[in-house]
Formats: structure tokens, sequence, C-alpha cells
């Protein structure tokens, strides 16, 4: 066998390994789909979830406390984590010096991102559900999910603040402004669209999460939606994982596919719209 | 003290935060994990909470065996179609693929541990008739799925990270594209990609989801390396126990000690990781 022959074989092979690697994808969409979408329908976006297999019941079967639970804590963690999250990124992109100070803060940063969300849940269970008393809860749940989007939300925002060119920065400066108006007025607009993204595809973590959820947040099967930040609170992932493990009855299981569709469906359109605005602004930028 | 200083000083309060959380993390997972945390507890073979023995060896062999089998299927798959995406694709291919790749990372991993479940399980039972169909074989493969994209980004990051002149100076002494890939490109850039193996190792050992689905969660849990057999892994222990742990017993302090030594694990595998990129001195 020749080289160049050899050369070709490669390749192929390289693109069975190209195939492979995206094809979770398609899989999942199309399984979820083809199983759940006969059974997405208004009374199972509108009505509440049980065990049950009764006839009756199974007729308002719906995951309506789930979907607006899952709503509240993505809403409740991004509302934390955001602000923080690009303070923390403003603070190592325009003022940090490269000191031993610094270093350490990316360094735990980076860390912080590593940890499996079970730990994170063990650390949300212990100083938030027992020792500052909030309860498998609402608030529980979404602060624990706060700190798994923190490290992500950082780093987007840190990124967008980098490409900012720093002609805006001293033009600014020349014409008076301090630094923090600067920073305000000029550099956050201009990171903006990638400070959204990094936001985005952290929601889009955030809504698919289970782990942290499972000891933080009490109520997979809710049938209320919470009416106290102490309240526990049903979600759709803690929803499916149930349904998964705890059935064998297909009815069931096809309200677990409806429901995996409708969490896909919202992780899709966080996704998309986030690399959507990405490639906007990137295009934006590069026409500059 | 200006107002310029004020909101400096208050930005680096912020920047603190996961620093102190950090802190905080490793705080209560010790001061509950110290309870049990001696020498039968980590390397104790009899793990059963319904006599009181908690002997997590077996559950951390099983935990890394699962993580290395999945390593092994998503370098298989991962490690060449970095070296497509950096050496070969055209460039609207890969802009195609790389963000498919992105949306993959986040993917809720209790949706494909549900795909696991139902479809994967019973291929593999049909496959091998002698298992239940969960097995670490399955836990591997899903894990592979999910550690893919991570493998592939990091090492495609460091593959591009060759400099182009390795390649010319390669490709005009007569080399073949492979065999510049081969003797050339892959040995330069080789920290990164181990780098890259060892984060995706870390993210399989700490995934809970998707593996507490599909791997089987045997009541006892026994030290195996074989594929077909059903596991445990720290996670999954942890996310199938607390439930009814109760609050202050040596059960909920050996689920936080669990919790200590994953964290460890994890960190570890990220101080390495750093290390071999921090080599990549090109």
């Amino acid at each position: 066998m020749n080289p160049v022959q050899k050369e070709k074989i490669i390749l192929g092979l390289m693109y069975v390994a190209v195939f492979l690697s995206i094809l979770m994808l398609p899989i999942i969409i199309l399984w979820v789909t083809t199983n759940g979408i006969g059974q997405l329908n208004w009374t199972f976006l509108t009505g509440t979830p049980s065990f049950s297999t009764s006839e009756s019941r199974l007729a308002t079967h719906g995951v309506f406390p789930q979907i607006i639970g899952s709503f509240y804590l993505v809403a409740g963690s991004t509302l934390l984590g955001t602000p923080l999250g690009v303070l923390s990124a403003i603070y190592l992109t325009e003022y940090a010096a490269p000191n031993l100070l610094t270093k350490s803060i990316r360094f735990f940063t980076e860390t912080l991102a590593g940890i499996p969300s079970i730990v994170i849940g063990l650390f949300g269970m212990e100083l938030l559900v027992y020792r500052l008393g909030f309860q498998t809860s609402l608030l529980s749940g979404a602060v624990s999910l706060s700190l798994m989007t923190l490290p992500f939300v950082i780093r987007a925002s840190e990124e967008a603040i980098k490409v900012v060119p720093n002609e805006y920065r001293e033009a600014s400066l020349a014409m008076g402004a301090s630094k923090w108006q600067t920073i305000l007025k000029v550099v956050i607009p201009a990171a903006l669209p990638g400070i959204i993204t990094g936001v985005l595809l952290g929601m889009g973590r955030a809504i698919g999460e289970t782990a942290v959820l499972i000891l933080t947040t009490g109520g997979g099967m809710s049938r209320k939606v919470p009416s106290r930040l102490t309240s526990p609170v049903g979600s759709l992932p803690i929803y499916i994982y149930l349904i998964a493990k705890e059935t064998v009855h297909q009815e069931l299981l096809n309200r677990g596919y409806a429901a995996s569709l409708v969490l896909l469906i919202i992780f899709l359109s966080m996704s998309v719209s986030a690399l959507l605005i990405r490639n906007h602004y990137l295009r934006k930028l590069g026409n500059e | 003290m200006d107002r310029e200083e004020i909101i400096e000083k208050l930005l680096l309060v912020c920047a603190s935060t996961s620093t102190i959380v950090i802190f905080l993390i490793v705080y209560y997972l010790f001061k509950n994990g110290v309870h049990v945390l001696n020498w039968d507890f980590v390397f104790g073979m009899t793990y059963n909470p319904g006599t009181d023995q908690f002997g997590i060896f077996p559950i951390i062999v099983t935990n890394f065996a699962t993580a290395f089998y999945s390593l092994l299927i998503a370098t298989i798959i991962g490690l060449p179609t970095a070296i497509f995406l950096s050496e070969y694709s055209p460039f609207w291919l890969r802009n195609i693929i790389k963000p498919l790749i992105e949306v993959i990372v986040g993917i809720p991993s209790v949706v494909i541990g549900f795909w696991g479940l139902i479809v994967l399980v019973p291929i593999i039972r049909n496959t091998f008739p002698s298992t239940q169909g969960q097995s670490m074989l399955t836990g591997a493969i899903v894990l592979a799925f999910m550690t893919l994209p991570t493998l592939i980004s990091l090492s495609e990051d460091s593959l591009r990270a060759v400099p182009r002149a390795y390649r010319e100076a390669s490709l005009a002494l007569g080399a073949t594209r492979w065999q510049t890939i081969t003797k050339v490109i892959l040995p330069s850039a080789s920290s990164g990609i181990r780098a890259a193996m060892v984060l995706a190792v870390g993210r399989a050992v700490g995934e809970t989801m998707a593996a507490l689905m599909v791997i089987g969660n045997p009541y006892i849990p026994w030290i195996t390396l074989n594929p077909l057999d059903i596991v445990r892994t720290l996670p999954t222990t942890i996310a199938l126990e607390f439930g009814y742990v109760e609050f202050y017993s040596t059960h909920y302090y050996a689920l936080f000690g669990m919790g200590l030594i994953l964290f460890i694990s994890v960190f570890f595998m990220n101080l390495v990781a750093t290390y071999f990129s921090g080599r990549n001195k090109l």
C-alpha cells in the first residue's frame, strides 16, 4: 500500500470518527421527538403530575408545576449569578494586577467550574438546607445552581470584555471619562452580545442540571407551583429522572418522553440563540 | 478613598466569591467527612449501610474503571475528530461541527441517561445475554459521548497551536500529510492532548445522572474491572442514598466523606491537566 492510498483510508476513518462524535445530538433529538411528540398536548403542559396510572388520573397528568419550577430555578440562578459573574469578569480583565491574588482568584474560579455537580449539591444541602434553614426549596436550589453557572458566566464575560478593542477605552479616557465610567458606558455595551451569549449558554446548562437539584429542591413530582422562596419546587429534570427510575408503566414513560422533549426544546432554543447572537456579533466585529 | 477606589474594592469582593465558595465547600465536606475519614473508610472492602459498614474502596475502584473505559472510547473517536478538524477539515465544515459539539456538551444529562436506560441498556442486554444490560460498559459508552466534546475541543486547540512552520517544513521534506501529523504535529501537541484526556476523565469521574441510570448500582458493591458487571460510582452512591439518610448519622458523614474523596480526585486531576498544558511551550 503506497502512502497516498494510506492517506485516503485514514481520511475515510476520520470521517467515521467525526460522524460518531456528533451522532449523539441527532440521536437524542430524534429519539425524544418521535417518542414524545404524540404526548405533547395542552393537558400535558397545564396538568399536574402523579405516579398514579388510573385512567382518570392519566387524563389530567401534566407537568405545569415542573415547567414553572424549572423556569423559577433558572431565573433565580441567573439573577444571582449574572451580576456577580459580570462584575467578577470586569475586575479580572480591567483591574486585576498580575499578582498572586489575581492568580489564585483565577485558579479557584477554574476549580469551581470543575467541581462535580453532586458535590455542589452536598454543599447546598448542608449549608443552605440545614444550616441556614432554607429547607429543600426554590431558594436552596437556585443558589446552588448559580454556583454551577457562575464560573461559566465569568469565563464568557471575560472573553467578551477582552475582545473590546483598546482604542475604545483610550478614546473614552481621553475625553476625560473616569475608568468606571469608561467601563460602564463603553466597554460593557460593546461586550454585551458576548456576555448575553455566555448567560444564555449558562442558562442552557442550568435548565438541564439535575444532580444539584435532587439534593436541594425537594418535591420532584410536586403538584403545586412554589408560593414562597422556601417552598419545595418541582422541575423537569427531576420529573424525568423519577419517571425513568420508578416506573415501567408505558403510559408514564410516554409522559417522561414528552417532558424530555419540552426540556430539550427549551435547552436547544437557549443554546441556538446564544450561538446565533455570537455569530452575528463576531461578523460585526470582523467588519469593523 | 475616592469613588473609583471604592468601586475597585467592591469588584474585588465580587471576584472573590468563587474563592470563598471553594473554601466553604472544602470546609463543610471536611467538617462532616472527618468523622468517618480513616483507613477503613478509604480502603475498606465492605460497603453496606444496612450494617453500618462504610468501606468505599470498591466504589472508588469501579468509579475510576468506568471513567477509564469511557476515556478509551472517547479517545478512539475524539482524537481523530480533533485531528480532522485541525488538519483536514474545510473551513465551512469546521464551522458546522464546532458549534454542534458545543451544543452536545450541554444536553441535559438526565435525558442522555434516560436514552441510555431505554435504548442502550436493551441493546447491551441482547448483545451480552449474561447481563441485565446495565453495566460498567453501558455507563462507559454514555459517559464517552458526554466527555467527547471536552476532549475534542481541548485537543483541537493544542493541535492548532502547533506553528505552521512545523507543518511546512515536514511537507517540504516530502512527508505526506499523515506522516506530518504522526511524526511532527502529534508529538508537539502531546502535552495539550494529555491535558484534554485528564480533564475528560475528571468529567467522567464526577458525572452523576447519566451514570446513575445505566450502571446498575448493586446493593453491595465489589471490586471488579469486568466491563459487564454492574457497579457503583461515588456520585451515584451519594445521589441514591442521600434520600433516606438520617441527618448527622454515620451514613450522612460517609456521604460527605465520599464527596470529599471525589472533590480531591477531581481537584488533583485539574492540577495535573494544568501542569500538562503549562508544559506546552511552543
